[in-house]
């Protein structure tokens, strides 16, 4: 077997190759719209609206990707797709709604009837569950399955990998040590839930948190059935609470779900369980899956992660009715390392804003459809602390470089000749490594020389991850992308740019930045119960994070996303980075 | 293949070893084997376990993906069982071959039994059920394209090297500098491209299952077969030619002609017989490598054998699954080593087992 | 290239008839093999004749042709040449009345093993290292014969027997590797004396062999040859190979023959100074090697470019007795020195029988 090539081209490579093979010989030319045998809704018509509205049971739906879940264990998952099909099995008290776009982000009452009623000070959640809640087996589901599933979070060498915010929130000493070590009668030992009765459940934080529904909202606050609790094996048959359960999963393989006959639709108004089974297919090969999502053979990419560079060309040209161009919640930076001299100085920060060609980056990633939008704030455009400041005229110039101030500004910074550093890259992303050689070329023209230093992504936690390691290697700058936990700017931006969240190993916080007045307004932000203040208080971060051009966002992602055109109630949620919503989903025969 | 091609007249020679040398060397050759994959264990223990550590990394945070708190960490570092000292993870997961293993997964405790090559970090299963699923898919693949490329490649390194310069032989030489050029993946994705999804003559089923029929089986493995046969067969073909050469030009060749034997007994009988023991040899090789995983024909076809489990184990950090596939690999290469070793005795009278 | 030189009728032979007398009869016989350096001429023009019950020696050195020449009698100049460029045979080549070069090569392959036999230098490469010596003795013996395997082992083991194989009917069994050197080439014997051949053909039959097996091995082929009464052509490098056993010997130099005679006559009135050069380094027990006088000096010609004239005339050290440079310009035809025994120098006959009497024979 050939070793030693750049795989990753060369696949690419055969790809088009073979693109352009079968495209020209087998789809010879239809690119119209109105191709008799295409009948798509339309190119981007399920950005902001339902495509093929329907209340039309049966059929089966069927996803296809590279990439397997995390897990199927509530409590462990940590993948937005994950999350996204989660719902079709687990409820939480609280969950998305299931609306297009932006209107995704509204939380609705999903076991509760509706949301929290939270006490003055904050500090007090409680919620009222709906009536005729089952578990598969036909069970009642209460608070206390609630209480349970949420428990299991703190058995931290059992239910590893899914996020720990309700726990750091009501627990943050960890005093408690989880269900399997809980020596009481019902493993019902954490204090800061209570279950007054089956009906209701009361959460008590020790300090208030804006964003505690969000977390809620996450599969980490679903319900286990404690008597149906396999630990670390939950992941291979959960229990449902949801319309569909799990018939098999082979991991790695394949997944299916059937219909939870227990489950009544009059106790979830969330979700209208259209389809009579569902299946996923893991396959290797994201070519061939992209061929068989236009071949019928399947209806969507479970991943949501877009399509591939061949598969997109034949998409858009053959099939443009049924693709949509999908607005990520993704931001591709340049994380710029305070601890690197001289990037300590904010003279020679901005001179890598101003010698940054944004447009050529841009390009380099695919363009603004296969690529995304040039970015001009730490924020994407769904979190509330988007704003369109733009102190560097990075839109106002299209993009462009501006050479003249960055030269300017590396006067400013006594390095009138410009300075040299490194910059990460992660070979395992696709064109990461290309971008920043551009930017390479980029910069230097206004004399700041970077070295690309490649990376094995599946590496970068314990190397861009861990602050001593980035010092010895000597980077100045680590290239990577980041999307929100959920969304608001706590889920988004802590670990961005909290300066508490700078850990020894498994670092996000990649700059470095150490500002009081930033963690200042994370805690102001996160106390506050009032959307609007949060909302400004993190405009005012942007702004200062930007004037200080502490992290450099370039493009907010997107990408191209095959809509099968046998799919019912499609549309893009915002609430899970873009993908479809899962759970509305249905198809027609 | 060698011994059908022998023909009748050939007289099976006295044994140049008694059973009992033979068995001996059986039990030396078995021992060494194991010693072997017991090295092969503690150079994938230490590649996958202690590399990293030595590098200043830490596989509790290359796990942890996104869920970096340092509770959190630690609970990995327990789960996984990296707070042990090394010494005794090597000696637990080594004990665990034959003993099997008990697991504390928070509910109860779960016995992986043996042979246990650990639980997987991702699915939970043990590992030892991720190879067994995988083996079948592995072993078809395998078997199927090792028949296929050297049949194919054996016919046209003969035809080649009997036809020494002709058109023949150039087309078949630059054809199987294309074949051994060419990575599966592109031959892959082209034989799809035009046999799947244009002519549509072949469906692949996507993640083969054992409950598959064989029909099932056969259709999805044809293009896999082929496109492995292709590259294979290239080597064979160049090799066989090569080999096929070399035999002809010995003296032994030369008697038999002078004998009298009519050129295809001397082609078959003669020199094809001494041109398979290097081939025979390379073979056994390549057959034992392939059942360790045809990691770019797995992942070109989607086939869940073992070279794309470790493909997804190591996307995914699950080291138990990576350590079991190269375990298996190893175990699959000496053992195919050692039939080698004892298919060149029965083949050539002149080598000795002992 | 120039060709000075073209050979017609046999040279310094009888004229041929349209039908031999002798058994074997070899006529003009040339064999080229073009190659991307040029084209080599292996033989160049060969003429002799054998008759049953006789001994030919064939003496020279490596690439002197002798070993292209007996590969050409058998016909496994043609036999599975593949894909080579194929070698270029002309001339006659007659056995017991049938001309070979011309027929169809099947059935020269059905002579082949029968009617003429070949024993190779070395028998541990000559023979199969996979099959066992019975094996291959059944399978030279059931080419030409139809008889089951039974009948076809007994009689390998008797042929093992008749050649002095201890224990036949257990050494039958064993591999080519199992047997010493000695005892290998009495089995190749015994492998090509099988089918009763009427010429054998014996290529450097005791080279790979140590003296004292050597003299056993040469033993038999006389021994052998008085039993069967075939025609034997030996071929060899080493003049003291043929002095006992040939009755007729030929010198080859340079794909031609320089002198050919009786054995008596070539070895104690040679006429030629490349033998008198082979007589001289003849390894010989009652002389020191020091001693040798006229050792061959120089290396064998190119077959590529023979050098014109007398191809010998580089190592000659007679090559200006003649006079005008003609051992360099003209190449010698062989011409009868006395009964039956020719030579191809342009040396006057008296200046050679000088030379000989006076500076080469006092020496030997």
């Amino acid at each position: 077997m050939p070793t030693g090539f750049p795989k990753r081209r060369l696949a690419a490579g055969a790809a088009l190759v073979v693109a352009a093979l079968v495209s020209t010989t087998a789809c010879g030319g239809g690119d119209d719209d109105n191709d008799g045998k295409d009948k798509g809704a339309g190119y981007n018509a399920a950005l902001n609206k339902v495509v093929n509205a329907s209340a039309k049971k049966g059929g089966t739906l069927r996803f296809v990707g590279k990439q397997d879940f995390d897990s199927l264990d509530p409590q462990r998952t940590y993948y937005g797709m994950t999350w996204d099909f989660m719902r079709f099995f687990t409820r939480t008290l609280v969950t998305y709604d299931t609306k297009p776009g932006a209107a995704s982000n509204k939380l609705v009452g999903d076991l509760a009837t509706g949301p929290a009623q939270v006490s003055a000070d904050g500090k007090t959640y409680t919620y009222k569950l709906r009536d005729g809640l089952t578990w598969e087996d036909g069970s009642k589901l209460t608070s206390k399955d609630i209480k349970y599933g949420i428990e299991r979070i703190w058995a931290t060498d059992v239910i590893t990998g899914g996020p720990a915010y309700i726990k750091q929130t009501l627990d943050p000493k960890g005093e408690y040590k989880g269900p399997y070590k809980d020596k009481s009668k019902d493993k019902l030992g954490l204090k800061a839930i209570q279950t007054p009765d089956d009906q209701t459940i009361v959460f008590k934080l020790p300090k208030p948190n804006g964003d505690f529904e969000q977390f809620l909202a996450m599969p980490t606050g679903a319900p286990v059935k404690a008597d149906k609790d396999t630990g670390a094996k939950y992941t291979q048959h959960p229990f449902s609470s949801g319309p569909y359960k799990v018939k098999s999963y082979n991991a790695g393989k394949s997944l299916a779900l059937v219909r939870n006959t227990a489950w009544k639709k009059a106790s979830d108004p969330i979700r209208p369980a259209l389809p009579d089974q569902i299946t996923v297919t893991i396959s290797a090969n994201l070519e061939e899956n992209d061929k068989k999502l236009m071949e019928g053979d399947y209806d969507v990419d479970v991943n949501g992660t877009g399509m591939t560079q061949s598969g997109r060309i034949t998409a858009v040209q053959d099939h443009r009715a049924d693709v949509d161009n999908i607005q990520t919640s993704f931001v591709r930076y340049v994380a710029l390392v305070h601890a690197a001299k001289p990037l300590d100085n904010v003279h020679c920060r901005k001179a890598v804003f101003y010698a940054t060609d944004f447009a050529g980056l841009q390009q380099t990633r695919g363009g603004a459809i296969a690529g995304g939008d040039i970015a001009n704030s730490v924020f994407p455009k769904s979190i509330p602390g988007y704003s369109d400041y733009d102190p560097y005229g990075i839109l106002a110039r299209k993009g462009k470089a501006d050479i003249a101030k960055a030269k300017d500004e590396l006067k400013q910074c006594g390095k009138p000749g410009g300075f040299s550093t490194k910059i990460t890259a992660r070979t395992n992303n696709p064109s990461e490594v290309d971008t920043a050689e551009a930017l390479q070329a980029q910069l230097a023209k206004a004399g700041i020389k970077i070295e690309v230093d490649s990376i094995d992504g599946a590496q970068s936690s314990s190397i861009t991850g861990s602050p001593k390691v980035v010092k010895e290697r000597g980077y100045g700058m680590t290239m990577s992308g980041w999307g929100p936990d959920f969304p608001t700017g706590q889920g988004y931006a802590q670990p961005l740019f909290d300066s508490r969240f700078i850990f020894d190993n498994g670092n996000y916080n990649e700059s470095q930045i150490k500002d009081k007045k930033i963690d200042g307004i994370f805690d102001d932000a996160i106390a506050t119960t009032d959307k609007a203040k949060a909302k400004s208080l993190y405009e005012q971060m942007n702004k200062q994070l930007i004037d200080n051009a502490d992290w450099m966002p370039f493009i907010y992602e997107k990408n191209i996303s095959w809509r099968g055109p046998r799919l019912t109630n499609v549309y893009s949620s915002a609430a899970y980075n873009g993908r479809y919503d899962y759970v509305s989903l249905g198809v027609a025969k | 293949m060698a011994r059908a091609a022998a023909g009748g007249s050939h007289k099976e020679a006295p044994a140049a070893a008694g059973p009992r040398t033979v068995l001996a060397y059986l039990i030396r050759r078995l021992f060494a084997v194991l010693i072997m994959v017991l090295v092969v264990l503690l150079a994938t223990f230490t590649v996958f376990y202690m590399l990293p550590k030595w590098a200043g990394q830490d596989i509790a945070v290359l796990f942890a993906g996104k869920a970096t708190g340092a509770e959190q960490i630690e609970g990995i570092r327990t789960k996984l069982g990296l707070d042990q000292p090394v010494l005794v993870q090597f000696w637990d997961f080594v004990k665990g071959i034959p003993l099997g293993r008990d697991y504390a997964n928070g509910a109860d405790v779960t016995h992986c039994p043996a042979p246990c090559f650990g639980y997987s970090f991702v699915t939970e299963k043990p590992v030892w059920d991720t190879l067994k699923e995988a083996m079948p898919v592995t072993g078809a693949l395998a078997a199927g394209a090792a028949i296929l490329w050297l049949v194919a490649g054996v016919a046209t390194g003969v035809v080649s090297a009997l036809r020494r310069g002709s058109l023949w032989d150039r087309a078949a030489m630059v054809g199987a500098l294309g074949g051994v050029s060419l990575p599966v993946f592109f031959t892959g994705m082209v034989a799809m491209g035009i046999f799947v999804h244009n002519l549509g003559w072949i469906h692949i089923e996507d993640g083969l299952n054992t409950d598959d029929s064989i029909g099932v089986w056969f259709e999805t493995l044809l293009l896999p077969w082929i496109v492995l046969a292709l590259l294979n067969a290239a080597m064979y073909a160049r090799l066989t030619r090569a080999t096929m050469l070399d035999v002809l030009g010995e003296d032994y060749i030369r008697t038999a002609r002078a004998k009298g034997l009519g050129e295809r007994a001397v082609i078959t009988r003669h020199a094809l017989r001494s041109a398979m023991t290097p081939i025979l040899t390379v073979f056994g090789l390549d057959l034992g490598a392939l059942l360790g995983g045809a990691v770019l024909t797995e992942s070109t076809f989607n086939l869940p054998g073992l070279g794309l489990a470790a493909v997804q184990a190591i996307s995914s950090h699950d080291l138990p699954v990576i350590l079991g596939v190269t375990l298996f690999a190893a175990l699959a290469i000496a053992v195919a080593n050692l039939l080698v070793d004892l298919l060149y005795a029965v083949i050539d009278p002149r080598v000795r087992l002992g | 290239m120039t060709e000075l030189h073209k050979t017609g009728a046999a040279v310094g032979e009888p004229v041929a008839t349209a039908t031999p007398t002798a058994f074997l009869e070899v006529r003009d016989l040339k064999v080229h093999f073009p190659t991307d350096d040029g084209l080599v001429k292996s033989v160049d023009g060969l003429s002799f004749q054998l008759e049953k019950g006789k001994t030919l020696g064939i003496v020279g050195e490596s690439g002197s042709g002798k070993s292209v020449t007996s590969l050409g009698i058998m016909g496994l100049h043609t036999a599975g040449q593949y894909g080579k460029r194929k070698a270029q045979i002309s001339g006659e080549i007659w056995l017991d009345g049938r001309e070979l070069l011309s027929a169809d090569p099947r059935e020269v392959r059905r002579l082949r093993g029968r009617e003429m036999a070949m024993i190779f230098q070395d028998p541990l490469s000559a023979l199969h290292p996979y099959y066992t010596i019975g094996t291959q003795i059944v399978e030279a013996y059931r080419i030409h014969h139809d008889v089951d395997k039974k009948t076809a082992r007994r009689r390998a083991i008797e042929m093992l027997d008749r050649v002095g194989i201890p224990q036949p009917d257990k050494r039958v069994d064993n591999y080519p590797h199992e047997f010493s050197g000695g005892m290998r080439q009495r089995a190749m014997i015994a492998m090509s004396l099988v089918n009763n051949p009427e010429l054998l053909i014996a290529d450097e039959p005791t080279t790979a062999l140590d003296v004292t097996v050597q003299a056993q091995i040469l033993d038999l082929i006389r021994d052998l040859q008085k039993e069967f009464g075939s025609a034997v052509i030996v071929i060899t490098h080493d003049l003291g190979v043929v002095a006992e056993l040939a009755d007729d010997i030929l010198v080859m130099y340079g794909g031609r023959c320089v002198e050919r005679g009786p054995a008596e006559k070539v070895f104690y009135e040679p006429r030629h100074p490349y033998t008198w050069g082979l007589l001289g380094s003849m390894p010989r027990l009652d002389r020191e090697q020091q001693d040798r006088l006229i050792p061959v000096k120089g290396s064998p010609p190119s077959l590529i470019n023979v050098p014109s004239g007398c191809a010998f005339n580089p190592r000659c050290p007679y090559a200006d007795v003649p006079k005008d440079n003609v051992t360099r310009t003209v190449r010698p035809e062989l011409t009868e020195v006395g009964g039956r025994h020719w030579a191809a120098c342009h040396m006057t006959q008296e200046q050679r029988e000088r030379i000989w009497t006076e500076e080469i024979a006092p020496k030997l």
